[in-house]
Formats: C-alpha cells, sequence, structure tokens
C-alpha cells in the first residue's frame, strides 16, 4: 500500500518533470517564417468599444498583423509594463502614466502623440427611478452614486471636476460634501462602473462621454456636464521600447490616427485629438 | 506506523531519494521565493510608516472585524449544519450537503455576481427588501455576507468531520447518565471535537480575509466601509505601491499565524492517543 503510493506519487512527478522537458524543446523550435505577425496592445478600459472596433478594422486590411487587445485600468497597465510584462503599444487614458513610463525609458519618445480627447458625463439609467436631470441632483440624499477610484484617470477627473464644481458658487462646498457622501462604490473601471448602473444598483455614475458602447445605449443615457466644469481628458499612445514589431506598431499608431481611426472613436463618443 | 514510515524514509535507493529531494526543493523554492521577494521588498521603516496611512488603517481595522463577525455567523449556522450532516439521515441530506460545499469550487467573482442577483436592490429577495427601505448591496454588511457565503464551507466541512470522529459510546454515557442533548452536545460532543472546530474556524476566518471577489462585486469598493484589505491591495497597485506591499506583507504575516495555529492545534490532537 505504502509503497504503491510512493511509486505513484513517483511516476506523477516524473511525469511533470517530463512534461516540462517537452516544453522546453518546443519552445526552442523555430517557427515558419511567414507567420502572422502579433501585435500587442494596452489599452485603457475606456478605449474597450472604440479599440476592438479599429482593431478589427485593420486587420481587415492587413491579413499579415494580428492583433492582441489587453484593456484595463491604464494604472494597472503602466505597473504590468513596469513589471515587465509584454506590450508593443500602449494607450493610456492620461498622460500621467504614459509620462511616467516615458521618464523610466520604457516608452519610445518620438512615438508618443495624443489621439483622441474625452470628456466627463453624468451616466444614468434608462429608467431613471431617482429621476435624476443634472448635476444638481447629485446632492439629493439617498442618491447611490459610483465613481471611479483616485488613481483610475476618470475617478481622477471626477474629483478635479467636483473641485470646480465646489469653487464655483453655483454649487458650492456643501454640494461637493454631499455629492461625495452619496458615493457608494469606487469603481477601477469604466465597464464595472457601467454595469452597477446597467442593472440597477447604482442611480449615477460619473465617467467619460464615451464610456456607454453602442449596446448600453439603450440601457444608460448621458448628460453632457458643462466645460467649465468638465476635465478634458488627454488620450496619448505610444510604441514600448521593448517591442519586437516596431514597424507594425508604428502603421497600427498611424491608423488610429487617420481619418478612418478617428472617424470611429468619434462614433466611440470620443473627440478627435488636433492635428 | 512508526516503522512503516521510517521503511519509507530509510530505505530506498540513492537515485529515488535524490529525484525525491529534487522535487521537494522545487516546490518548496516555488512557494518560498515570492513570499520571500514580498518580506524583502518592504523593509521595516516603510512598513511603520504604511501603517499610518488612512487607507491601509481602514482597510486592516474594516477586514479584521468583518472576517470576526463572518467566523461568528458562521460557526453559529454552520456548526448545528456540520453537526446533523454527520449525525443523522434524513432526506435530502446530499442536497444540503451539496448546497453548502459549493462555494468552495465556485469562482468568487461568481459567488459576488450571484449575491447581487439575489440581494442587489433589484435583485430576487433585494427588491422586496428595497421597498421596505432596506438596501444591503454596497454596504459593511454585503462585506460580510460575501465573506460567509465564500468561507463557510471551510467550516462546515471541518466541524462535520470531527464530529463524524467522536465516538457515540461517550454521548450515549452522558445521556444515561441524565444528560439532556444539548448538555451532552457542549459537555461531551464538542470538547472531543474541538480541534477540528476551531481549526475550521480559523481557516474560515483566514478565507474572510482575503475574500476579494465577492466583495468587490456584491459590496463595491470604499474606503473605511466596504474597502478591506485585498481591495485596497488592488486599489493601492494602481498609485501607491508602497500600501500595496505593506498590506500584502500584513496578509502574509497573519496566514502565518494562521497556518500555525492550525499546525499546534492538529499537533495536540496528533500527540493525545
Amino acid at each position: 500500500m505504502t509503497r504503491s503510493t510512493l511509486l505513484i506519487s513517483l511516476a506523477a512527478g516524473i511525469t511533470i518533470l517530463a512534461l516540462l522537458l517537452a516544453a522546453g524543446c518546443t519552445s526552442s523550435v523555430t517557427s515558419p517564417a511567414q507567420e502572422k505577425k502579433q501585435l500587442t496592445v494596452f489599452a485603457a478600459a475606456s478605449l474597450t468599444g472604440a479599440m476592438t472596433d479599429i482593431s478589427k478594422t485593420y486587420e481587415a486590411g492587413h491579413p499579415d498583423t494580428k492583433i492582441v487587445l489587453n484593456f484595463d485600468n491604464a494604472a494597472t497597465l503602466r505597473t504590468q509594463i513596469e513589471q515587465g510584462a509584454h506590450a508593443d503599444l500602449f494607450l493610456s487614458a492620461n498622460t500621467k502614466h504614459l509620462t511616467a513610463l516615458q521618464g523610466e525609458g520604457l516608452i519610445i519618445n518620438n512615438s508618443v502623440k495624443i489621439f483622441a480627447k474625452n470628456k466627463l458625463a453624468l451616466l444614468i439609467p434608462k429608467e431613471n427611478r431617482a429621476n435624476i436631470t443634472g448635476l444638481s441632483d447629485l446632492a439629493q440624499p439617498g442618491i447611490r452614486l459610483v465613481v471611479g477610484t483616485q488613481e483610475a484617470p476618470f475617478g481622477d477627473y471626477t474629483r478635479q471636476a467636483l473641485g470646480k464644481m465646489a469653487n464655483d458658487s453655483a454649487y458650492g462646498l456643501l454640494y461637493q460634501n454631499a455629492v461625495m457622501k452619496n458615493i457608494i462604490s469606487e469603481e477601477p473601471t469604466v465597464p464595472s462602473l457601467v454595469a452597477k448602473l446597467r442593472i440597477g444598483e447604482a442611480d449615477a455614475g460619473i465617467a467619460f462621454a464615451s464610456d456607454v458602447s453602442e449596446g448600453d445605449r439603450a440601457l444608460v443615457t448621458t448628460i453632457p456636464i458643462p466645460d467649465r466644469y468638465n476635465v478634458i481628458a488627454l488620450y496619448p499612445l505610444g510604441i514600448v521600447q521593448e517591442s519586437m514589431v516596431k514597424d507594425q506598431a508604428a502603421a497600427f499608431a498611424q491608423f488610429i490616427t487617420s481619418t478612418e481611426g478617428n472617424a470611429i472613436l468619434v462614433r466611440y463618443g470620443f473627440a478627435p485629438a488636433d492635428r | 506506523m512508526t516503522t512503516t514510515m521510517e521503511r519509507i524514509c530509510m530505505r530506498g535507493n540513492l537515485p529515488l531519494r535524490i529525484l525525491v529531494a529534487i522535487l521537494v526543493i522545487i516546490a518548496v523554492l516555488f512557494i518560498g521565493i515570492p513570499l520571500a521577494a514580498l518580506l524583502l521588498r518592504v523593509p521595516p521603516e516603510l512598513m511603520l510608516s504604511s501603517l499610518q496611512d488612512t487607507v491601509v488603517i481602514d482597510a486592516l481595522f474594516l477586514s479584521l472585524v468583518t472576517a470576526s463577525i463572518s467566523t461568528v455567523i458562521v460557526i453559529g449556522f454552520g456548526t448545528p449544519i456540520a453537526y446533523i450532516n454527520a449525525r443523522c439521515q434524513y432526506p435530502g441530506k446530499k442536497i444540503i450537503d451539496t448546497i453548502t460545499d459549493i462555494p468552495v469550487v465556485l469562482p468568487p467573482a461568481v459567488a459576488g455576481l450571484a449575491l447581487l442577483m439575489a440581494f442587489g436592490r433589484r435583485g430576487l429577495v433585494g427588491q422586496y427588501l428595497n421597498l421596505a427601505g432596506i438596501d444591503i448591496a454596497f454596504t459593511t454588511i454585503a462585506v460580510i455576507m460575501a465573506q460567509v457565503f465564500v468561507a463557510s464551507p471551510f467550516y462546515i466541512r471541518q466541524a462535520r468531520t470531527s464530529f463524524a470522529g467522536v465516538n457515540r459510546v461517550y454521548e450515549q454515557a452522558a445521556r444515561t447518565l441524565g444528560a439532556s442533548p444539548l448538555t451532552t452536545f457542549f459537555s461531551v460532543t464538542v470538547p472531543l471535537a474541538i480541534t477540528g472546530i476551531l481549526s475550521g474556524a480559523v481557516m474560515t476566518f483566514a478565507r474572510a480575509l482575503g475574500e476579494f471577489g465577492a466583495t468587490i462585486m456584491f459590496a463595491g469598493n470604499l474606503q473605511g466601509k466596504t474597502q478591506t484589505m485585498p481591495l485596497a491591495i488592488y486599489g493601492a497597485l494602481q498609485g501607491d505601491i508602497n500600501a500595496s506591499l505593506a498590506l500584502a506583507v500584513i496578509l502574509v504575516i497573519i496566514s502565518f499565524a494562521v497556518i500555525i495555529v492550525i499546525k499546534i492545534l492538529t499537533e495536540k490532537e496528533e500527540a493525545a492517543p
């Protein structure tokens, strides 16, 4: 009994070793030259809809390129790149994280450019049970509000916007405090914020105007926030220094800023960057 | 017993023993190196300064309070389930056994979504609670519910096994001597099963402390209210990585303490005849 147990565990161990060796061998086999070039793009979660669309369009015109998209909070993506995650192109939702990576020498300096702009908006579920018609309603007691975390760009901008409103006599400090009190959750990404609205757990949220995807527009309404309180977010992109496919990355970056790419961005609620 | 153990450990040919040793070392290093890396990244002064950060303090306090409450709740509800499932045959026993075990295999994010669909304000139950003016989701209560949901099987399973291991002769003796069923349970069964009960409770506490997926789905993320340690680690990673590391080290230390407590408890049992 005991001896057979020992034998079985030994056999298992040897199998694991054999598998490890086998894995080592297969990965060293050289791949055929005409294979598709894989381009890994790290993009801020607010770009989910637009970038999925843009990369599909691009792939259709460039059968030699396969684009792998990874969406998350821009700060998380930055940490991942700092920790050595493989990415070829980084699309951030604010300049802070891209500039930081540039400072660390992880992004090719002359590849950086602003490709889109975005503004904050008030997001309300279609059925609007809480009867919210504008910014002033956010201060009503009992409103369940969701915003981004302080670290996520859209959460940072929300706080900046509320700060501007606090300094304006039309709203003031009391308004800002009342709104902050109504926050029920600080969401790390925009999709998780929009989900809270869609399932009716929150009465209102503040995120980018572009954050309501086409599919969600039937469920979530956007109310614009006036420019004097709004924060204009600049979306920069940059090619990662370590990239093995810099030419492909540059070509795709070119496409994002082209008229065709811009048109898709606009369709998703972004504003085109100045040229 | 000792002779068979010695036979396995002392005999066998040399190459075999070397191979086993290599496998053991790889396994230990695989777990040990990341833990060491975490501890080495946080010098004591960084740890001390992070402990003054309100995000860290709030998360630590909230986590300890909610995990403690969750453990008490799990013991309260889990003990009867564990006992009847260890001792009684009744229709539907298998079903109850399966349902109480499900959270172990369920991904926590699924657990969180399920809780939200049940107790969110549009949920199966939550819509009626909402009419009564009670909102559970995105409150500290939701944090506790997520922890109880995810961590309860650790206690229930362990307690069930321990109750099943108690020799009924002792219970019958107490009953024939005139003790009521409840007295028998508390003064005979529980003391005999106490090791398993305690280590189950400690495991539940540890699992509750580490809960992330269900909590962020069902309770959201708000400092001081629903942002527990794992959520703060995730949140701080996007900004102040030092706060993240300090919290991570605290969790590692607590995990070590938990394992040591369980080891001491179970060794006591093995030492007992």
